[in-house]
């Protein structure tokens, strides 16, 4: 007792909080319990709004189709409403604080700030998120996910997401709380780790998103109830500053991720700090403009002002997209390298460990972010091409490859680590998991082309009937529309599968699984991914004076790859501007 | 793990995870590979950024367009006077009308009508304005493929060349309540002469 009266009282609270860690055996992480709980009942909150997201995609997708059209025109909007709310807002942002507390706490082996802050954080989130689902299912809230005034719902609909967004926030402040712990504690020496500079810089996007959500809520609120007048065009800049920003979140979140799952799955190696971490900094600096893309075509902005915001000024965000791009498939193939993988070009890509459900998952959300979300985002979110594009169906066609394709394949293949570190439950139905990122992300891939494809030939997106039955005049689509999208929806439901085996998968595991001990760690054991199992290590020291340097650097594999992208992103990029030059002139 | 011989100038970190809490100096250069790229990939977005001024100057589609607020009463008034100007006929209920070649045309979106009925000449420079008297519309020429944001408050006035003849839809493409999918409207391209273009649906006799 004596030692301890010359403590001061934040070597106390270190010291007691030191009694609520575990060792994980297998990262040699130290795992604040508090902080464990917390990562917990987010994920299972997230995964809550993925089924409430999904059922209602499949519902969408069956009502989009025209040979099914399963819906009426009230419930199409209501449940298309629940969809874009559940998934880009729930499910996404319940998985991201899930993240913070990951990348704060565990990963700098440092206790949480303020563990029952937290709680009350998740309280309110919660909370927040039921009266949203609340007034949206009882057709109170019958306004899209973006609501544009005058829409109106019902008060507390805009109550709900106030709320969720304030707990989101404090989750933010926290998360830079526990940076100032463990950096006090010094419970790392140097450096943040890149992954949690990552999530640093997914914090600070999600904090000014969210601020920006306030300005667009809380006179929204008011507005419901009578107390100020709204501008529509100014609603809808600010909507989109919150709308597109925290899609920025999950970009950044989700490159973090990238880097994580490099790591635990191949060993996958920053090549330069310096470069990675620039570009993380120039998401923070650039992305948020990106609200623009929403108002290209809109009466309220001049051109100069959308060609300076869309293109977050001279594509700056642009240019951190397509370093990370490169950074991470390369940190992979030089990991590969390093584990003896040293044949050819693409020997490294052979010998991967394909069946390791997290490996997959990464490339998977690497390639179909890149090649299907990347370059049609870029390009339609040019000024002149999006005239174009503007609320057909091309704009979901983009967004599903990069937040359902990229960013929740990335979660996905995240939890297959998390249900064993975690959840220290072993992944059931072992096969299943192995198969169903395949499963999801080519279902996905068929979804977003055909999607816009039919975009493409004009048809609308948020749109009950492109029948136009009981119109004044008839409209019949090009007839190539009903094949693309039938096609559109098989992949749709192809991915819903995917979507659906992972919900079972992940749900079977936490609340009915057998647990994952020490002794389940042995060669060929099954629901436990390749990466736990036989953690990665190299073969050679793991040094840049061991690998071989070719004329193409440490990675010639990903120099080839990123110049097949660039190559695909001009093809589309002059393509679409010949489109463009086929309409009426314009000006 | 090993010590650097061959390394004098600078310390270099082991190779490392994105896990590792990098210790010491590690604003390092990056190796010629990665520079590389970084030019590449910096060139490409100028180029991106270039053509969207380039396209300004030369390009034939643009969305600049003269743009005003304006109340949503009056915007209504001048619609009904540019159809009592200029209405040739009706449609479904709706005015047709034919504005001379050259002037200001304007078109409504309301729950969930395009109003009037537009009749323009290939080959001639209208002044196309947009607005909505109630909330926001999406303005969808079919099969052009040419798509405007339609926000209550605020005249979008874009000059147009109607390139080819031909009968068009104004789709509905942003949503406006349960009624949205009805929105449709229509806009009939004469020939350059003015007479009707080669095969029009039997709608399209106007009187």
């Amino acid at each position: 007792m004596s030692t301890h009266a010359l403590e001061t009282p934040q070597e106390r609270t270190a010291r007691l909080a030191q009694r609520l860690f575990r060792r994980c055996d297998v990262t040699g992480l130290a795992l604040h319990q508090p902080a464990e709980r917390l990562i917990r009942a987010n994920a299972v909150a997230a995964t809550v709004a993925l089924l409430i997201g999904g059922i209602s995609a499949i519902l969408i997708l069956l009502t989009r189709w025209q040979a099914v059209h399963l819906l009426d025109p009230m419930m199409f909007y209501r449940v298309l409403t629940a969809h874009g709310i559940s998934m880009l807002i729930f499910f996404i942002i319940f998985f991201e604080m899930a993240v913070l507390y990951f990348a704060a706490g565990p990963l700098l082996n440092s206790r949480i700030a303020a563990p029952k802050l937290g709680w009350f954080n998740f309280g309110l989130m919660t909370v927040g998120a039921i009266l949203v689902e609340w007034m949206i299912w009882t057709g109170k809230a019958d306004v899209l996910m973006t609501s544009y005034i005058p829409l109106r719902a019902h008060p507390l609909y805009y109550l709900g997401i106030i709320l969720f967004a304030v707990g989101a926030l404090l989750v933010c402040f926290q998360f830079f709380a526990t940076l100032i712990v463990a950096k006090r504690e010094k419970t790392y020496d140097g450096s943040l780790p890149l992954i949690t500079f990552g999530a640093v810089a997914a914090a600070i996007i999600a904090v000014i998103t969210l601020l920006h959500g306030a300005a667009t809520y809380i006179p929204t609120f008011l507005w419901s109830i009578g107390l100020m007048n709204v501008d529509p065009q100014v609603y809808r800049m600010l909507w989109w500053a919150l709308g597109h920003s925290s899609q920025q979140i999950n970009v950044a979140a989700m490159v973090a991720i990238w880097y994580l799952l490099g790591a635990f799955t191949v060993g996958a190696v920053v090549l330069n700090e310096k470069i990675s971490r620039t570009a993380f900094v120039l998401y923070i600096l650039f992305i948020s403009m990106a609200s623009a893309h929403h108002l290209l075509v809109d009466p309220g902005f001049s051109s100069s002002w959308k060609v300076v915001n869309t293109s977050y000024f001279m594509y700056m965000a642009v240019l951190a997209s397509m370093l990370h791009g490169f950074t991470v498939p390369a940190g992979i193939e030089v990991g590969q390298r390093l584990r003896g993988a040293t044949q050819g070009l693409f020997g490294w890509v052979k010998r991967a460990p394909w069946g390791d459900p997290g490996f997959s998952s990464l490339v998977l959300s690497v390639v179909v972010f890149g090649f299907v979300g990347g370059i049609t985002g870029v390009t339609i979110g040019t000024e002149q091409i999006n005239m174009v594009v503007h609320n057909t169906l091309r704009v979901p066609g983009h967004f599903h490859a990069t937040v359902v394709s990229g960013t929740a394949m990335a979660f996905m293949g995240l939890t297959y680590y998390v249900i064993p570190l975690i959840f220290r439950k072993k992944v059931a139905f072992w096969r299943l998991a192995q198969i169903q990122p395949y499963l999801f992300a080519g279902g996905m891939f068929v979804f977003s082309i055909f999607m816009s494809f039919s975009g493409g030939f004009g048809v609308p997106r948020r749109h009950w009937d492109i029948n136009f039955t009981g119109a004044s005049f008839q409209q019949a689509f090009h007839p190539a529309v009903d094949a693309t999208m039938a096609i559109m929806a098989l992949g749709g439901l192809v991915a819903a599968l995917g979507g659906g085996l992972y919900i079972l998968i992940t749900v079977w595991s936490v609340f009915f699984g057998r647990p994952f001990t020490a002794a389940d760690r042995v060669d060929g054991a099954k629901g436990i991914p390749q990466g736990i199992l036989k953690p990665p290590r190299a073969v050679t020291v793991a040094d840049e004076a061991n690998l071989p340097i070719g004329r193409f650097g440490h990675a010639p594999g990903t120099m080839a790859l990123v110049f097949i992208f660039l190559a695909s992103f001009a093809l589309y990029y002059f393509a679409n501007w010949k489109l463009l030059s086929f309409v009426w002139k314009i000006g | 793990m090993s010590t650097h011989e061959h390394e004098p100038e600078h310390e270099r970190e082991p190779m490392h995870t994105g896990m590792v809490a990098p210790k010491g100096r590690w604003w390092v250069p990056a190796h010629r590979s990665e520079k590389v790229w970084f030019a590449i990939a910096f060139a490409w977005c100028m180029v991106l950024f270039a053509m969207m001024p380039l396209w300004h100057w030369k390009g034939g589609q643009n969305a600049s367009g003269i743009r005003s607020r304006v109340d949503p009463a009056a915007y209504r008034e001048r619609v009904e006077q540019f159809v009592a100007d200029y209405k040739v006929g009706e449609m479904n209920g709706l005015p047709v009308v034919e504005p001379p070649p050259g002037s200001d045309v304007y078109l409504l979106g309301r729950m969930w009508t395009w109003y009037p009925v537009l009749k323009l000449r290939k080959g001639v420079e209208y002044t196309l304005h947009l607005s909505s008297t109630d909330v926001n519309h999406g303005f969808s020429l079919y099969p052009v493929n040419i798509n405007f944001q339609v926000v209550p408050g605020y005249d979008y006035g874009l000059k147009i060349v109607p390139t080819e003849a031909g009968d068009f839809g104004i789709i509905c493409n942003e949503f406006c309540g349960i009624g949205h999918h009805m929105m449709l409207g229509k806009v009939i391209v004469t020939n350059e002469d003015g007479s009707m273009p080669g095969k029009p649906a039997a709608a399209v006799e106007v009187p």
